[in-house]
């Protein structure tokens, strides 16, 4: 867990080299690509690049066009203005007719840092995750970026890929494997059930082996897939666990600790604890202040797992 | 349907190929003289607005308005211009056609039919329970829509989509788009209309359906588009002004269009909303609502 490198670094490397073996892969960007990474591609490979400028609507629904000709747009910007800005264009030009476009969106949550809030995204996931027919993914690290990205040129049909600005941990191996849909149990714990997505699976991981110093024993579950989301992998740690603790780097409204309530309410309800963003807006700080103040840590889930776990043995 | 609204409506498609394509299916009406060219497409643009003043009296709701305005572009897309394939609606190499003010979908199915996509008799079944003749066109529903369109603002910029996609692979098919007045007071349109000139996209034709009212009134009084030729010149387009209800400056337009390079057109056609039925023309009433029965009756009375 050393290495770290930002999801977006991995999504340009893996770009150039989808655009090498898939020649219908077009890339649009709207003035970010040098932060979105999608710069090299469109220096390899300048008559499948469309620099828009700034106009995201304009961009997704220009994607939108190319699709219905065959080829498989990559649009990136900043996660805010891909999924804020265009949303009407994704819905109604992209999500409604079907179409074979991919949005690799940047700069997501609050570790955007000095920016501050008006360009940290906390709501793609839900404004996304609520359209039919969209697969969204959220992948944890560099490697797993490369898998889904790949993954996504397979899928025939629309693809939410969140990345993120920061370097994070990589937490696969090189072997890594990715099934989309499926979500990954990365430690197996009777206690409880730690269900992470994006940069908070490393920090599950982390907040896994203090655990560990507790005797507590977690399963953590790596949720790449947050649509459609793994409902048998999540009930049945639920069920094995009896405890859950959710952790995202987004709204608790509309993420993956909403999908994962749904899904429990539904089928197996045991305790829950949902670590995400509390319904506020993000603000200007480092990256690393802000995970802090907004309760993003390894130690604010190791908090929630001890709630949780009150909750469970009073029930019992 | 009732009536009979078309000479070629009840004789099987086989028919139909036989008396206006030959093999290739490209139109005998390329070898036709002009004259009897404009008359064709005149006679093909009434049985077009005989259809959607029908369909929309049987849908009880609906635009009548915008759709009986573009009726003569759209007849002269579809049965002369566009080089596409019926009974091949994803062939390829054919043109397209993006109607972005999807609500005038009764001038675009009416035509679909007409031209062979489907069954004249379906067209009774528009914005009906399990019909694929959408209240706005649904490009998974029913073959030969091009694109699911309906929420304003977004077709200029999926034509260019499609117009990008020929460039790439030096397709030589052409990309056409109609817009409306009131539509271009989106946003997007001017994000769309820089990108075109941008990319110098010479394959992409758009037709700005100039019948200057929107559901509100006035496009003047709503909010003006004017100066509105000026507005597409100075963001790069090659402009052209016709009356978009004469079949003939409509063909001239087109035939113009195509041979300018490095450049996309924009040919603003000075339309009268409600064209061909007189209670209907210049009236913003009949943007949305759709005849009675009565009112069907009487329009179809006029356009015999």
């Amino acid at each position: 867990m050393d290495k770290k490198i930002a999801t977006r670094e991995a999504y340009g490397k893996v770009l150039v080299e989808i655009g090498e073996t898939n020649k219908d892969v077009v890339v649009l960007d709207a003035d970010l690509s040098k932060s979105t990474k999608t710069y090299e591609f469109s220096c390899k490979f300048p008559e499948r690049f469309f620099n828009m400028g700034v106009a995201e609507a304009n961009m997704i629904a220009t994607a939108a066009g190319l699709a219905t000709a065959g080829k498989v747009p990559f649009c990136s910007t900043f996660a805010v203005f891909a999924t804020g800005r265009a949303f009407d264009q994704i819905r109604n030009s992209v999500a409604y007719p079907k179409l074979n476009v991919k949005i690799a969106a940047t700069h997501a949550g609050v570790t955007v840092g000095e920016d501050g809030g008006s360009h940290q995204s906390i709501e793609d996931i839900a404004l996304i995750r609520a359209l039919p027919g969209f697969t969204v993914f959220v992948p944890a690290d560099a490697i797993e970026t490369r898998e889904a990205i790949k993954a996504a040129l397979e899928i025939n049909g629309p693809v939410y890929i969140r990345l993120g600005k920061l370097a994070v941990p990589v937490i696969h191996d090189s072997d890594f494997k990715f099934v989309p849909g499926k979500a990954l149990e990365l430690r197996d714990g009777s206690d409880v059930a730690i269900i992470a997505t994006g940069l908070m699976v490393s920090l599950a991981l982390e907040a896994a082996d203090i655990l560990l110093k507790d005797n507590i024993k977690a399963t953590v579950l790596d949720v790449h897939t947050i649509k459609p989301l793994d409902v048998e992998t999540i009930v049945s740690v639920a069920i094995k666990t009896g405890a859950v603790v959710t952790a995202e780097e987004h709204n608790v409204i509309g993420g993956l600790g909403s999908a994962v309530a749904e899904a429990l309410c539904e089928h197996n309800p045991v305790p829950l604890k949902r670590i995400g963003i509390q319904d506020v807006f993000g603000e200007s700080g480092k990256p690393v202040e802000l995970l802090k103040h907004f309760g993003l840590t390894a130690e604010d889930i190791v908090n929630a797992v001890y709630e949780v776990l009150k909750k469970k043995s009073k029930n019992m | 349907m009732g009536k009979v609204l078309s000479p070629y409506k009840a004789k099987p498609k086989h028919e139909i190929s036989v008396n206006y394509f030959n093999e290739g299916d490209e139109f005998i009406l390329l070898f036709m003289e002009k004259a009897e060219k404009v008359k064709f497409l005149k006679e093909k643009a009434k049985v077009i607005r005989r259809h959607i003043v029908k369909m929309l009296g049987e849908a009880g709701s609906g635009h009548p308005g915008g759709s009986l305005s573009a009726a003569d572009i759209v007849a002269v897309l579809y049965f002369d211009v566009m080089n596409i394939r019926p009974d091949d609606p994803h062939w390829p190499e054919r043109d397209r056609f993006v109607l972005s003010k999807g609500h005038a979908a009764p001038v675009l199915y009416a035509a679909l039919a007409e031209r062979g996509y489907f069954d004249v008799s379906e067209l009774s079944t528009l914005r009906k329970f399990k019909s694929r003749l959408q209240g706005h066109p649904d490009m998974k529903k029913l073959p030969g829509v091009e694109m699911s369109t309906g929420s304003l603002g977004q077709g200029l910029s999926v034509a260019n989509g499609m117009a990008l996609a020929a460039k790439i692979d030096n397709k030589k098919f052409r990309v056409y788009v109609l817009i409306g007045d009131g539509e271009i007071q989106e946003g997007q349109i001017w994000e769309a209309a820089m990108a075109a000139a941008h990319y110098k996209l010479d394959n992409v034709t758009a037709f700005l359906d100039y019948n200057g009212l929107q559901i509100d009134g006035c496009t003047k009084d709503v909010m003006c588009i004017e100066p509105v030729a000026d507005k597409w010149i100075a963001f790069g387009w090659n402009v052209i002004e016709i009356d978009g209800n004469d079949i003939e400056q409509v063909l001239n337009a087109i035939e113009d269009a195509k041979k300018v390079s490095g450049k996309p057109t924009m040919i603003i056609a000075k339309t009268i909303k409600g064209k061909g039925v007189s209670y209907m023309e210049n009236n913003p009433d009949w943007h949305g609502k759709a005849p009675k029965a009565e009112e069907v009756e009487k329009a179809l009375e006029e356009l015999l």
